[in-house]
């Protein structure tokens, strides 16, 4: 394979495996708090499809994308409502939020549906002086848009709070003993709630880069494709850690973008659709493997997740 | 951060019969179904330690979780110096200078000591300072005779170094009262004796300590004032100067009581339960066997003492074939059930369960339904025998409850226990494997459950007694096994054990 094709190929998967990333970092960031958000695909459509109508009517991509996250916020707001206040079970309201996410961004897409955005509503690349100029890695990483180099600073950021700051500190206890975090003196039904809508911005952003970056047009059935539900198993691939996620999800930005790829490297004797499989198929096993309680302790879940918090309960 | 000891108002003593720091007025707190608090007073004063002496279900952790702010009092007021407060949570009774060590552990297992102390210390910078919260750990537990390694991941330590963590993390918070509840229930004697020095430290400092448990002597040989709770409610204060044993038993329960089972010497005869070289490996928290091997003879009480965590659970899970070990083999009267529970019941083993309602009983089942689950069925129930089966067990194990068709968990604690042991004994069995049988029962049911124990041994059953209160195991058993992560490290008969030496085997210390 010549090294212009590889690059291409490379290139290609981290930007595929950007909006998984932002997406597991959010999910992992309510996870942390123990709340199990199921909904990420919902949000991501929701935001998809916001970000569509906002950037068409204002012309403006980071007005749109600012307010596709704000609808993932909206609707992780609703998830936290039903879970923490009033202690739901949180995967099954996860799950509503995906068909509630669904149906509303059918409803408000229909009028636009296979509709492509114009051009200057689209992400510009912004390549990055002096780094794009190394060798192989400079096109592989340093020439995307802006959104992608975020989601690094963005992994970076909540590694460093979550295991640096007091408020990470706060946070992961939240996550792993509620009564714990509680007789300390912590508000754990607010710290809850705030990293359960962080969890929805990033979720809705993730879907807002889709629409500006990745697909050419809004498709109820093709924008998100199932990420959202990749990106909740990253998040058990990654231990629950950002750097992880992050590096999980070029993995499976690479499995992804499998077709291109394989061609690329001139392989034939696997099918490229059974590579491109493999994501859903892991998310599939994953997903099986953290209803087991003991697995999903060996892989380092937060002890209390999923776990609604009552203070005079026993 | 750091404590504030000597912050008493100016012209105080720490004599009794001064300005109490914290007041407790007519405290209600029902739950669904129960009053666990009913007219509740107590007053706390510097430099004092206050026991809270009552039974299991007494009301006493209610009680210190209101004082805290975790349970929110129907009715009742709480002043401190005088000042009537409303504590919303622990947060605002810490700000209060009021902090607990909960009987059930507050702590992130997966963090540092330094980070479980550190937690919820809004006078930390947004970027820790670690050596900061380090220094200040070391400062405490070497002023309060509390060795902790501040860096040790809290879920590698012992319940005894755990619960130091706990004392720590709320001296840290600087407070000025401090409730223990039930803190002596996870230690051995000699830690138990180390952390009444630190009790006896923190009281010479000015702080109030409240002092929860339900152990008599303990509460004597420690505590300054004493206050009994009955049924939700106060039965009685004191001076721990002018009281006994005799009056506070009598304060406690209502009456007098007689806790020794009647210990006839019937003659050991055959072995009717053997483990015999049984490992099993950590699996997910029920602790592990290390090649354990013992017997249990028809006509004796084998006692296993320990403190909890040390295998109990596995070994009597093992015992009832529940579990199959990863090697050795498990025979009841010769017969081998390893790993097979049937088999094991079938052999004539019955296994009284520590978990009566999770393991032992389905709750939302009648009595009379609970009474036949062991039992093989014809594939068409015949419910009119069985209710006469149950009015029958129900008469004979004292189980009060309105009818045989009586939903099982709206029984009281006692009465649930007294239903499995109906079903459970009323299988004959040649071994009983019973774990903490009368663990959080009142007084009444603890005597009735100790003294079927007793009664079954005589007419020739081997019994299995697992169970963390040391007393127990003294009281009933003819031999004492003495489990220590995993393995039998001390063996002795009961006549002759000495709880020194128990103590220090409970602890590994042992030869
Ligand atoms: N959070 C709770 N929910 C329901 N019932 C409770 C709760 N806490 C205590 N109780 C009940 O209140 C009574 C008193 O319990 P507790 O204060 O724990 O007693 P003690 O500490 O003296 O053993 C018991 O009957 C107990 O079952
Ligand atoms: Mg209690």
């Amino acid at each position: 394979m010549n090294e212009t094709v590889l690059a291409m190929t490379l290139a290609a998967a981290v930007a595929a495996g950007t909006p998984l990333a932002l997406a597991a970092i959010g999910e992992l960031i309510t996870e942390r708090a123990g709340i199990l958000n199921l909904g990420v695909e919902g949000m991501m459509l929701l935001g998809a499809v916001t970000t569509f109508l906002v950037s068409l009517a204002t012309g403006s991509p980071w007005i749109g994308m600012a307010a596709g996250a704000l609808a993932g916020a909206g609707l992780s707001a609703a998830h936290a409502f039903l879970t923490i206040t009033l202690r739901a079970n949180q995967i099954v309201s996860g799950l509503a939020l995906v068909i509630f996410g669904t149906g509303l961004s059918t409803f408000l897409g229909r009028p636009v549906e296979g509709m492509p955005l114009p051009r200057e509503s689209r992400l510009p690349r912004m390549n990055i002086q002096l780094l794009q100029d190394l060798p192989l890695l400079g096109r592989v990483l340093f020439q995307q848009d802006v959104v992608v180099y975020g989601t690094w600073v963005i992994a970076a950021l909540t590694a460093f709070y979550l295991f640096r700051t007091r408020p990470g500190l706060s946070l992961r206890a939240v996550g792993e003993s509620p009564a714990t975090a509680d007789v300390m003196g912590l508000r754990v039904n607010t710290i809850r709630y705030v990293h359960t809508l962080v969890g929805g911005l990033l979720g809705g952003g993730a879907g807002a880069y889709l629409m500006l970056a990745r697909v050419p047009a809004w498709s109820q059935a093709a924008t998100t494709n199932g990420i959202g539900f990749i990106a909740i198993a990253l998040v058990v691939f990654a231990s629950w850690r950002p750097w992880r996620a992050l590096l999980g999800a070029l993995i499976f930005g690479l499995a992804l973008r499998a077709n291109f790829a394989l061609q690329a490297a001139g392989v034939t004797f696997i099918p490229a659709e059974f590579l491109a499989m493999t994501p859903y198929l892991l998310t599939i096993l994953v997903l099986i493997a953290l209803s087991f309680s003991d697995l999903r302790r060996r892989a380092g879940a937060p002890e209390a997740l999923g776990v609604p918090y009552a203070r005079e309960e026993r | 951060m750091p404590t504030t000891a000597d912050d008493h108002p100016a012209g105080t003593t720490n004599g009794p019969g001064r300005d109490p720091v914290v007041e407790a007025h007519g405290i209600y707190k029902t739950f669904p179904g129960v009053v666990a608090n009913a007219d509740v007073d107590l007053r706390l004063e510097r430099g004092e330690v206050h026991a809270l002496l009552g039974e299991n279900g007494a009301g006493k952790s209610t009680l210190a979780s209101v004082l805290t702010g975790l349970y929110q009092p129907d009715a009742g007021e709480i002043r401190l110096d005088g000042r009537p407060v409303v504590l919303r949570s622990p947060r605002e009774a810490l700000a209060h200078g009021i902090g607990m060590v909960h009987q059930h552990f507050k702590l992130v297992k997966r963090f540092t000591v330094a980070e479980n102390v550190a937690l919820g210390d809004r006078t930390q910078p947004i970027l820790m300072s670690a050596p900061d919260v380090h220094r200040s750990v070391v400062e405490l537990s070497e002023r309060y005779g509390l060795p902790v390694r501040p860096d040790a991941v809290v879920g590698d330590l012992t319940v005894g170094e755990q619960q130091r963590v706990e004392i720590v993390k709320t001296l840290y918070r600087g407070v000025d009262v401090l409730l223990l509840d039930e803190p002596t229930s996870v230690l051995t004697p000699q830690e138990t004796e180390a952390l009444f020095d630190t009790v006896r430290a923190m009281a010479a400092d000015g702080k109030a300590v409240v002092f929860i448990s339900h152990k008599l002597h303990e509460v004597l040989s420690i505590a300054d004032t004493i206050t009994v709770m009955r049924d939700g409610g106060i039965a009685g204060n004191v001076d721990a100067a002018d009281t006994s044993v005799r009056e506070l038993a009598q304060l406690m329960v209502g009456r007098e009581v007689m806790m020794e089972a009647p210990g006839g010497d019937g003659q050991a005869g055959e072995v009717v339960l053997e483990l015999d070289d049984v490992s099993v490996d950590e699996r997910s928290r029920r602790g592990r066997l290390d090649q354990l091997s013992m017997t249990v003879r028809a006509g004796e009480v084998v006692g296993i003492a320990g403190v909890s965590g040390n295998g109990q659970r596995p070994l009597a899970e093992v015992a009832a074939g529940l579990i199959e070990p990863d090697r050795g083999r498990v025979r009841v009267n010769g017969r081998d059930v390893t790993g097979r529970p049937r088999a094991a019941r079938k052999a004539g083993l019955s296994y009284v369960p520590e978990d009566r309602i999770g393991t032992g009983l389905a709750s939302s089942l009648s009595v009379a339904e609970n009474l036949q689950l062991t039992r093989a069925h014809r594939p068409l129930l015949d419910r009119g025998r069985w209710s006469t089966d149950a009015r029958r067990l129900m008469e004979e194990f004292d189980i009060r409850a309105p009818g045989p068709s009586t939903t099982t968990s709206s029984l009281s604690g006692g009465n649930i226990q007294k239903v499995l042991l109906a079903r459970e004994l009323a299988a004959d069995p040649d071994v009983i494997v019973a774990a903490s049988p009368t663990r959080g029962l009142d007084v009444g049911a603890i005597e009735f459950v100790r003294q079927l124990l007793a009664q079954r041994r005589e007419q020739g059953c081997g019994v299995l007694l697992i169970s963390e209160d040391l007393d127990e195991i003294r009281a009933l058993s003819d031999r004492i096994l003495v489990l220590y992560e995993g393995r039998i490290v001390h063996e002795c008969a009961a006549e002759d054990s000495d709880v020194t030496e128990l103590g220090l085997a409970m602890a590994g210390a042992g030869s």
